[in-house]
């Protein structure tokens, strides 16, 4: 019994972390808003060199979940569930460059397909690419398309595991960011983190989050479905945003604020590869 | 990551799962909280004792198996699943027991834990006051010297003591320091509640029963040999037992596990997809629980210690409780006012945010301790 992230682990989430830290991430999430890939493309190079996008052929669910924990908390704009969860398990091979994929009706669009080199609908490559569409997150860059591929179940599972690791990690950035703002924001003459109402609304925040975890790594190991997962990280990224907002006031409601980037994205994710809803219905379904 | 038993877990587990399996009452026993019931849950506390099931994890030498962190905890999901009774001596075995394996005297131990691990002595948590509740250091019963006698006398009131109106001894703390402030000058003392100058007056809780009481004390004498850990020094010596309450000890996980399952088995029953979210989510929170309590066991045997993650918890365990017995009614419709096992645990559930540390206050440590924000300002 040993429910901690071992040394190799750690490591792994360290380089990542070091890689991230050091790339500005948002500035290529930024530059994909406006349709300049280049940045992004970059750091998928650099990220894939790490082994990124080779973990759902190579490694276990708990390292896939380290590192899209980790594209999440930075903000890494690109069809990385696509590219390194689900097709890898669904075609049975590490995907060679950037690929995106459709499930009708639970992923009905192609992420950036635009920049992909393949386009699939399940496991079969689409047969058309739509017109594009556009998202709450402006990094997310949608399209319709037709193929009749189906779906690989176990890969779905990986990709709504890694869609919560994604969730975890924007939720944890809101925060952390949240708590820094609150320290360095005056009014009524005292940082805005000492009245009460914005502790205890960050604090309900942590609460979320640190509960939120343990079903993350705990679908990665098979403990409970992925769709665990998904509704938890889901709620908590969700109360993370909501909250962060409320407390930066109105700077946190401009697009120029990085903070912007996340809670867009996290709004985006919270139906992205199945909604809350659907991914209840079936925790439950496991249940009856 | 490993989340499988070991062979000795997997035996352990098996050997209570039979046990329990083979002695858990048919019946449930009356409320714990009536004469009849105490009684009777008291008689059940001495059948898990005669079969070393009461303290599973103290030693050997008083009637406890010695069991891991990891048994301990499969032990009460065991215990949970199999419907077994509420432990009328969790104050004894769960609060005061570590302090006395910490702070107490060998003859302090072999005074008290034998009699506490068969049930046969019920013990009550006395720190609440009436003008100290959350602000517990603001308490104003007294401890003052008796060189005489050697010993203390104890002045003052308790209020809100859990089992007190049947229980056979008390733990509290008593300012004998008059000149200290605040947490200095407290001193934790041992006494049995039919002791000269105690009185206990019983108080019905929202279900009617008798669940806690006041205690008076008028100069009551507790000898030198009743003091746990030196004089003066008990907020040192109590805080250690409220990092139990509202972390690990209180509530296992085993507990929401078997209360989520329950729930399930109710809504196959009356399934309104009404109320489906509520039974997903307590079942998801129960899960939760149940792998955020294997990390911090894995925490705690690499000795790492429970700190600030134990009002975390708190806050989750209580919510969750009051959330989980809210969806029960709820799936019960009409009948939902009925006397019932749900509705005795939902009343108990609307307690949870507001013992071991009101929720409001577990939500300022988590703020100031874990998040780094400034501290409360106080009057
Ligand atoms: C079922 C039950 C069993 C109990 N068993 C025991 C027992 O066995 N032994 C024992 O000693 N005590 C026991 N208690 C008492 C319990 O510990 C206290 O109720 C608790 O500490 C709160 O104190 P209070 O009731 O005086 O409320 P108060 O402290 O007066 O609080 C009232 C409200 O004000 C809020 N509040 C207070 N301070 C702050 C603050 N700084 N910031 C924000 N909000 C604040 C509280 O959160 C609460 O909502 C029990 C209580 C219950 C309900």
């Amino acid at each position: 019994m040993r429910f901690e992230l071992d040394d190799d682990q750690r490591d792994f989430a360290a380089a990542l972390e070091s890689l991230l830290s050091a790339a500005d991430p948002v500035g290529a999430a930024r530059a994909w808003a406006e349709d300049d890939h280049g940045p992004g493309l970059k750091l998928w190079a650099r990220l894939a060199d790490l082994g990124v996008t080779s973990l759902a052929t190579d490694a276990t669910p708990v390292e896939v979940c380290l590192a899209f924990e980790a594209l999440g908390r930075h903000a890494v704009p690109g069809p990385w569930v696509e590219s390194a969860a689900y097709l890898p398990v669904a075609l049975g091979r590490e995907v060679d460059g950037v690929a995106t994929v459709a499930l009708p009706p639970h992923v009905p669009y192609a992420l950036d397909a635009d920049v992909a080199d393949r386009v699939y609908v399940g496991s079969s490559p689409a047969t058309s690419v739509g017109e594009r569409v556009g998202s709450v997150d402006r990094t997310r860059h949608l399209f319709p398309v037709s193929g009749d591929g189906e779906v690989h179940e176990e890969a779905f599972d990986l990709a709504v595991l890694a869609t919560a690791a994604q969730l975890l990690g924007a939720g944890e950035r809101i925060l952390a960011d949240s708590v820094t703002y609150v320290q360095q924001r005056k009014q009524f003459g005292r940082e805005i983190g000492s009245y009460q109402a914005i502790k205890h609304a960050l604090a309900d925040v942590r609460i979320a989050l640190d509960f939120a975890r343990p079903l993350v790594l705990g679908a990665a190991l098979g403990e409970v479905p992925a769709s665990a997962a998904k509704v938890s990280a889901g709620d908590a990224a969700y109360l993370a945003s909501r909250t962060g907002l409320q407390v930066h006031g109105a700077i946190g409601y401009t697009q120029e604020f990085d903070l912007s980037i996340w809670l867009t994205k996290v709004r985006a994710l919270v139906t992205a590869w199945g909604t809350p809803a659907y991914h209840r219905g079936r925790v439950l379904a496991g249940l009856l | 990551m490993d989340l499988t038993l070991s062979e000795s877990e997997l035996a352990f587990q098996a050997e209570a799962r039979e046990w329990l399996a083979a002695n858990v009452p048919g019946e449930p026993l009356p409320s714990m909280d009536t004469a009849e019931g105490f009684l009777a849950h008291q008689a059940w506390e001495r059948k898990l004792a005669d079969a070393r099931w009461s303290v599973v994890s103290w030693p050997e030498a008083h009637h406890g198996r010695e069991a891991s962190l990891v048994e301990w905890v499969v032990f009460e999901e065991e215990y949970y699943r199999a419907g077994a009774p509420g432990r009328v001596s969790q104050n004894g075995i769960f609060l005061l027991s570590p302090i006395l394996f910490d702070h107490g005297t060998p003859d302090q131990q072999d005074r008290f834990l034998p009699s506490m691990a068969t049930g046969e002595q019920v013990w009550a948590q006395c720190w609440s006051e009436p003008e100290a509740g959350s602000d517990l250091a603001s308490l104003r019963s007294t401890a003052r010297r008796d060189d005489e006698r050697g010993g203390w006398v104890l002045n003052g009131q308790k209020t809100w003591s859990s089992r007190a109106t049947f229980a056979h001894w008390g733990f509290g703390l008593f300012r004998s320091d008059p000149e200290a402030q605040r947490h200095h000058g407290l001193t934790y003392f041992l006494f049995p509640l039919d002791a000269d100058g105690i009185t206990v007056r019983p108080i019905a809780q929202l279900d009617g029963e008798a669940g806690f009481a006041e205690i008076f004390f008028e100069d009551v004498f507790v000898p030198d040999a009743d003091v746990l850990g030196a004089p003066g020094d008990g907020w040192r010596v109590a805080m250690s037992t409220a990092g139990n309450e509202r972390g690990l000890s209180l509530r296992s996980p085993g507990r929401f596990c078997a209360a989520a399952d329950r729930l399930v088995d109710l809504y196959r029953e009356r399934p309104d997809p009404a109320f489906r979210d509520g039974v997903v989510d307590a079942w998801l929170g129960a899960q939760a629980y149940r792998l955020y309590t294997w990390g911090t066991v894995t925490r705690l045997a690499g000795g790492g210690d429970m700190g600030a993650a134990g009002s975390v918890n708190k806050v989750f365990w209580s919510e969750l409780d009051v959330a989980l017995h809210e969806t029960a009614l709820d799936l019960l419709g009409p009948e939902a006012e009925v006397g019932s096992r749900w509705l005795d645990g939902y009343t108990f559930s609307l307690s949870g945010p507001i013992y071991a540390g009101t929720n409001e206050v577990q939500r300022n440590i988590v703020a100031e301790r874990i998040l780094g924000l400034p501290r409360e300002v106080r009057g």
